[in-house]
């Protein structure tokens, strides 16, 4: 095979596939962070922490408990959700009343104390968490390699993303959410229990960081750390796709961890930043980001 | 817009209460001068150079209404500088701080230019993921020494004349700077830009309707913040002798919004108290076997839910309301 620009292709569709996956991260999470926008005007910091406790229950299920993985696709998520909604309820419903920011300062603090706790527990190194049997092994593509688990990752994410577009856009339940988030007062009026539905949305939100701690529970390490850099990035990314739409935030997503992982390949230095000179670039272009609107 | 709005306005009212607060300063400023003589010298300047820190941070959340979550990246990078030029040049150390301020000010200018495109929670995120981007530099660029970060910085002797070594000398010198700094901000928000600052966090659009550019006014709020920060990080770089990745990290830029939030947004004095009871209680903290993280944590959540004055608003708010 010839290479392409003096690079080899294996070397080059490598990082293109770790940056699809950390791109399918980058989705799942700012589509949490889009839907608990959209409905609550919060800006979870915590979502990065929740994150971890879902790769964390994963792993706990596993040492402690002998539930395998597919049992932790399934707990984990809930147990985050449930967590959430406790959260949601005692705490952030407070807060709905004033500034959006008290919101975002909230669940900061609430990320450092879920991050503390797990590093006071479980150190900062990180714990390996095994493949399931399942999915082990590869393929040969002949111009790569491409190891099951992490096609798996990829298809999956990319389904629960583009279920939860076609719930919010397409179904009743969405078309109520997506009323409740234009005017609140009025969808209540007409008889539907707005609150329980702002839980739920929450509790939905960190459910699906939830899930993407499990899915990524064998990639990275479990650490008590692994989330709180990468809501950063995430935060960048939703600041690019703008969180009017839930698919702008699923394509900026996607398209931003390609875009991180060729920089790996052709710039390594830059592979760190590129993320944030997207960001500054998006703003000093179009302000609102690229499928946002200005509100 | 504003966080600070239910806070007490401290530029509107009467000049008896000028009078007052000039008072408690001058009290304040026996006691800064007293204190080396009980307290040990370093962790006062400590406290005075996240007092420093809080304040310029302070300036933009309670005076504008902007919340930056990034404010690590002028006072990390700015101690950065002061620690290259100061050892590696060779640089006397007012230069050094003064080239601290300098690039944190062009820092602030730049950031500013970007973040103040938007508003509200997308200023504190775009703040913060910029702040991050100076983080990974901070890492990766040659000078900053990575993880080492810049170690046994001298403390050089000011203007040729006072040697910081000596620690009441340092001390001084610190507090000096500090008092200097909050004077900066004192007349800042007294001034009619500060008046121009309190109109846009309470309703922008109206001052824009009053023909205020406003963009132009919080960028040069946001400049000189900037600026006072890097002012503190370069001194405290010059205090501890050491420059390192710990004070460009985002929860550096948590911890100055925590001292802010538990002294008071928008009063004056809080962000000092904040950033006194900050240090003290990780200076105990780190002698227990708590986890430091989740304390922060914990105080944190309970201000924003039940204690938002902070602990300078709340006396503010519960003092007889003359002269208002």
């Amino acid at each position: 095979m010839v290479s392409l620009l003096g690079i080899p292709p294996q070397v080059l569709f490598g990082q293109l596939l770790l940056g699809l996956i950390n791109g399918s991260f980058y989705a799942l999470l700012s589509l949490g962070l889009a839907v608990i926008f959209g409905m609550l005007n919060v800006i979870n910091f915590a979502h990065g922490a929740l994150y971890m406790v879902g790769a964390f229950v994963a792993w706990l299920l596993l040492t402690y408990a002998g539930v395998g993985y597919w049992g932790a696709l399934v707990v984990a998520p809930l147990v985050v959700g449930l967590l959430g909604i406790a959260l949601e309820k005692s705490m952030l419903s407070r807060l709905y009343k004033l500034d959006h920011l008290y919101g975002l300062l909230l669940t900061f603090g609430l990320a450092l104390i879920l991050e503390g706790a797990f590093r006071h527990q479980y150190g900062v190194s990180g714990q390996p968490y095994p493949i399931p049997d399942a999915l082990k092994g590869g393929q040969n593509l002949g111009f790569m390699f491409l190891p099951n688990y992490r096609a798996w990752v990829v298809v999956a994410s990319l389904t629960i993303c583009f279920g939860t577009w076609f719930a919010i856009e397409r179904t009743k339940l969405g078309a109520y959410l997506r009323a409740a988030t234009e005017n609140p007062t009025l969808v209540q009026a007409f008889g539907i229990n707005v609150p329980v539905m702002v839980s739920l949305t929450y509790g939905f939100g960190v459910a699906l960081a939830g899930l993407a701690g499990v899915l990524a529970a064998p990639i990275y390490q479990v650490s008590p750390l692994m989330g709180s850099n990468l809501i950063i990035i995430v935060f960048a990314v939703v600041v690019i796709g703008g969180m009017g739409s839930i698919l702008g935030a699923i394509v900026t997503g996607l398209g931003l961890g390609l875009l991180e992982g060729l920089t790996k390949v052709f710039y390594p230095e830059a592979s760190n930043i590129v993320v944030f000179v997207v960001m500054a670039i998006v703003l000093l272009i179009k302000p609102a980001g690229l499928f946002g609107r200005e509100r | 817009m504003s966080v600070a709005s239910n806070s007490t306005h401290v530029a509107l009212r009467g000049p008896a209460r000028g009078t007052g607060t000039a008072m408690i300063a001058a009290a304040l400023l026996l006691v800064a001068v007293a204190a080396p003589f009980v307290l040990y010298p370093v962790f006062l300047m400590k406290v005075l150079c996240f007092a420093l820190f809080a304040c310029a941070f302070n300036l933009l959340i309670g005076f504008a209404g902007l919340l930056s979550f990034g404010h690590a990246a002028f006072f990390g990078s700015a101690a950065y500088i002061a620690a290259h030029t100061v050892k590696v040049w060779n640089w006397a150390p007012e230069f050094g701080l003064i080239a601290a301020t300098a690039v944190a000010g062009l820092m602030g200018l730049v950031f500013g230019l970007i973040a103040i495109r938007r508003q509200g929670i997308y200023f504190a995120m775009i703040t913060l993921a910029l702040s991050q981007m100076v983080f990974f530099l901070a890492l990766q660029l040659p000078f900053t020494h990575g993880e080492d970060g810049i170690q046994g910085v001298p403390r050089g002797t000011l203007f040729g004349l006072f040697d910081l070594n000596q620690p009441l000398t340092m001390y001084y010198a610190v507090l000096a700077i500090f008092v200097g700094g909050f004077a900066l901000i004192w007349r800042t928000v007294h001034s009619p830009f500060g008046q121009v600052l309190k109109a846009i966090r309470e309703n922008e659009p109206r001052a824009v309707s009053l023909g205020y550019r406003t963009d132009r006014y919080k960028l040069v709020a946001f400049v000189l913040s900037a600026s006072l920060a890097g002012l503190a990080g370069g001194t405290k770089a010059l205090v501890f002798q050491l420059a390192s990745l710990t004070d460009v990290t985002w929860q550096m830029s948590g911890e100055v919004v925590l001292m802010t939030l538990l002294g008071g947004m928008g009063t004056l004095f809080g962000p000092v108290v904040g950033a006194g009871l900050v240090v003290t209680l990780e200076s105990y903290l780190a002698s227990t076997s708590l986890p430091v993280p989740v304390v922060i944590g914990c105080i944190f959540v309970v201000c924003v839910l039940v204690f938002r004055r902070g602990i300078v608003g709340e006396l503010l708010a519960r003092l007889p309301k003359r002269g208002r």
